[in-house]
């Protein structure tokens, strides 16, 4: 690869003068390795804006040069033309173009292609060439090109585009040697060379794939063999009658290790909040303070956190699906199914996504190009059931399901009553999309084109670093969101004060609140607590574990007890049931709700949204409060 | 289009208004005279003439490798045969049967 470290010591060294900082956009088509460069370049330095989509939301990174200076970095949506269409179209275009508020324009572009299809992703590099910003072109998967026979002249490729190349393997980190140096000497002021070959004219298709085509000849690119793996692979996968069962499969494999597997390690971190949390308590005086510490914050963010593992397990299984290519042969399967509904395929993975969370799935819609099974599928988006909702389905069916082995020792009836509440997710997402798109939402279908990348073996370091990503997003959540609202239940339940003493709950603010509500909540047989629990869920749903830990234990009886026997002692069957479909059903979540706003350019949509899941949630808890009373 | 929507489709021009009436001819006729991309068999190779879509899905289909000229290969498929994933250009694509059909051979 020492070719590569040559075409980039042609660039002249770096100008003193300009901006401290460097500001570097990463480009190029989807599955081109763009974010696992990304990733290489940045490390743990990056961030995102919010909740990150996969590679949707640009995100920002910081890579450190030799010189001890550091590049900004942006990774861009994968895109194939920098036609403005399709909102990540547009996302690209306006930032490379310095349209982007807030993002200055960035003063170098590396732009990535994938070497074993370099014949369609050239046709990238015409239009970003013509931006006339200093461009590196990587041609990344070299070890892929090489191991299937395809070769490409790096030298020519450069004299040709007028720009330095780079061979590299972002998954193997081969060759990275020439981006970091392209990185501390691509700077501003130099005007790059145009290509040899005239750019052509009018960029319309047919003429940029000509351009493409004519300079893979002068490179002597060979393509390489088709991937024998994948298509052995698809052969399983896509197999009339091997392949749904995989996917039927994966699907319940996931449900199984999420609900089954975590337990040993949400069992540790429980017993380590238990015992920190006894820890501080002897260690401080007897005082308010320590009851606010300890009632208040300890248990209060103590009992979200539990779920920390189940959280990033399902990532886990996100990531992997996604990174190995198998989450597009997923989409093609549930195209059938998702037609039938009036959605595709592609609203498949964000509304796959959103069973880890809503957030990023509303921001992965911005790749479905037509704008009203986009809206749906923001629309349903919350539906499905969302990491946020684990804690409380755990904890209520633990509570009231006794397990027992329904099919063999690896599915019991626990793993069964939540697979249960994922399908009633899933279907009130299925009737409301019907709704929607056979009413305000009718459009004319748009064609389903879906590209099958090559199987891949997913990096330890891009799902290390989608997990880190997650936890921080978690616990910082958990640290203030929650927090703050464990901290406000806390002060308002030990208010009125009477002779310097705390008020028993039933008296306090809190449970004044819990009264006046009560009567809402009766028919779906919830009491004045279930109801704090219900409007602290508001700002996020799993805060009303919290909630229900302080306030039972401020009661103080139930403390040893736990948190299953007090909603026991609570709550009928009925009203158990009734809470967990309320659960699957109301839109409890701030933060989705800033996001549909933000996605949709209006309160119009969200505010539909939120009656719309709220008045479902509602009928829905009474019927089954109704149902499940007249059996038990 | 639809007329009771809410959300207005992005304004079409009379050029689009046009080009939609002739594809809607021009599918009927196609179909009639030539062969459309989906009726190759699975392995059976065949060459690309036109698109019989409008130009937004004709220019997005075109930069994933469907273009005139080129060679383009059906392979595996969803249960039920649709969609199909067709072998263009060095990617693997996969179509709905309603959008390949609109997709003409030489």
């Amino acid at each position: 690869m020492a070719q590569c470290h040559d075409t980039v010591a042609v660039l002249p060294p770096p100008p003193t003068s300009g901006r401290a900082q460097h500001v570097v956009a990463i480009v190029g088509p989807p599955n081109s390795g763009k974010s696992t460069l990304f990733n290489r370049l940045t490390g743990l330095h990056q961030k995102v804006a919010n909740f990150p989509g996969v590679t949707v939301e640009h995100r920002m990174g910081r890579t450190r040069l030799e010189a001890g200076r550091d590049v900004y970095l942006v990774d861009l949506p994968g895109v194939y033309s920098l036609q403005p269409r399709s909102e990540d179209e547009k996302v690209t275009h306006d930032v490379l173009t310095g349209q982007m508020k807030d993002l200055p324009r960035p003063d170098a572009v590396i732009l990535i292609l994938d070497s074993t299809n370099l014949g369609r992703h050239l046709a990238l590099a015409a239009p970003i060439l013509s931006l006339g910003l200093p461009t590196l072109v990587v041609l990344n998967m070299a070890d892929d090109l090489d191991r299937r026979g395809g070769k490409v002249d790096v030298q020519e490729l450069s004299r040709q585009l007028g720009a330095p190349v780079a061979l590299i393997s972002a998954s193997h980190g081969t060759g990275l040697h020439a981006v970091t140096e392209f990185l501390s000497g691509s700077t501003i002021g130099i005007k790059p060379k145009p290509p040899l070959l005239a750019l052509p004219v009018i960029q319309d298709v047919p003429k940029t794939r000509d351009w493409a085509s004519n300079i893979g000849r002068r490179t002597k690119y060979l393509p390489p063999a088709p991937p024998i793996w994948t298509r052995r692979l698809d052969a399983i996968f896509l197999h009339p009658v091997m392949g749904p069962i995989v996917f039927l499969m994966v699907v319940i494999g996931v449900f199984q290790t999420i609900f089954a597997g975590a337990r040993p390690l949400m069992d540790a971190v429980q017993a380590a909040i238990q015992v920190s949390g006894k820890w501080i308590g002897g260690a401080l005086p007897d005082n308010a303070f320590r009851s606010l510490l300890v009632d208040g914050v300890w248990s209060g963010v103590g009992s979200v956190v539990v779920f920390l593992p189940q959280i990033l397990l399902l990532f886990l299984f996100i990531g992997i699906l996604e990174d190995s290519g198998y989450l597009a042969r997923a989409a093609l399967i549930a195209d059938r199914t998702m037609a039938k509904i009036g959605l595709q395929g592609k609203s498949f993975i964000p509304l796959l996504s959103a069973y880890a969370c809503a957030i990023p799935a509303i921001m992965a819609t911005r790749t479905i190009e037509n704008k009203r099974d986009r809206i749906a599928t923001i629309l349903i988006a919350p539906f499905m059931t969302c990491s946020a909702r684990l804690p409380v389905y755990t904890l209520v069916i633990a509570a009231f399901i006794p397990e027992k082995p329904l099919l063999g020792p690896f599915f019991g009836t626990r793993a069964a009553a939540l697979l249960g509440l994922y399908v009633l997710g899933f279907l009130a997402a299925v009737i409301t999309a019907r709704l929607l798109k056979s009413t305000v939402l009718k459009s004319a279908r748009a064609p389903f084109v879906l590209e099958m990348p090559p199987y891949r073996l997913p990096t330890l370091q891009s799902i290390g670093l989608r997990l880190l990503d997650r936890s921080r997003v978690f616990l910082r959540r958990a640290g203030t969101v929650i927090l703050g609202v464990a901290v406000i239940l806390w002060v308002l339940s030990n208010l009125p004060q009477h002779d310097g003493k705390a008020p028993e709950i039933g008296h306090s603010v809190v449970g004044m609140i819990g009264h006046a509500v009560e009567p809402v909540i009766r028919p779906l047989g919830f009491n004045w607590k279930i109801g704090i629990g219900l409007i602290t869920s508001l700002a996020a749903r799993e805060v009303i574990i919290g909630t229900l830990g302080t306030i039972y234990g401020i009661e103080g009886t139930s403390q040893s007890v736990g948190l299953q026997a007090a909603l026991r002692h609570d709550l009928t069957p009925g009203g158990a049931a009734a809470l967990l479909v309320f659960f699957a059903f109301a839109m409890q979540c701030m933060s989705t709700i800033a996001v549909v706003r933000r996605e949709t350019g209006g309160w119009r949509w969200p505010a539909i949204q939120f009656a719309y899941m709220t008045v479902f949630a509602y009928v829905f808890s009474f019927l089954a409060n109704r149902l499940i009373s007249l059996w038990f | 289009m639809q007329t009771d929507c809410l959300i207005p489709d992005e304004k079409l021009s009379d050029t689009d208004l046009h080009m939609q009436v002739d594809v809607k001819k021009a599918t009927l006729a196609a179909e009639l005279a030539a062969r459309a991309l989906t009726t190759l068999k699975r392995g059976e190779p065949g060459i690309l003439d036109r698109i019989e879509l409008p130009e937004p899905d004709a220019r997005r289909l075109m930069e994933m490798g469907f273009l005139p000229g080129h060679t383009v290969i059906p392979a595996l498929s969803a249960p039920g045969g649709d969609p199909r994933v067709y072998q263009v250009d060095g990617s693997e694509i996969a179509l709905r049967g309603e959008t390949a059909r609109h997709l003409i051979l030489r």
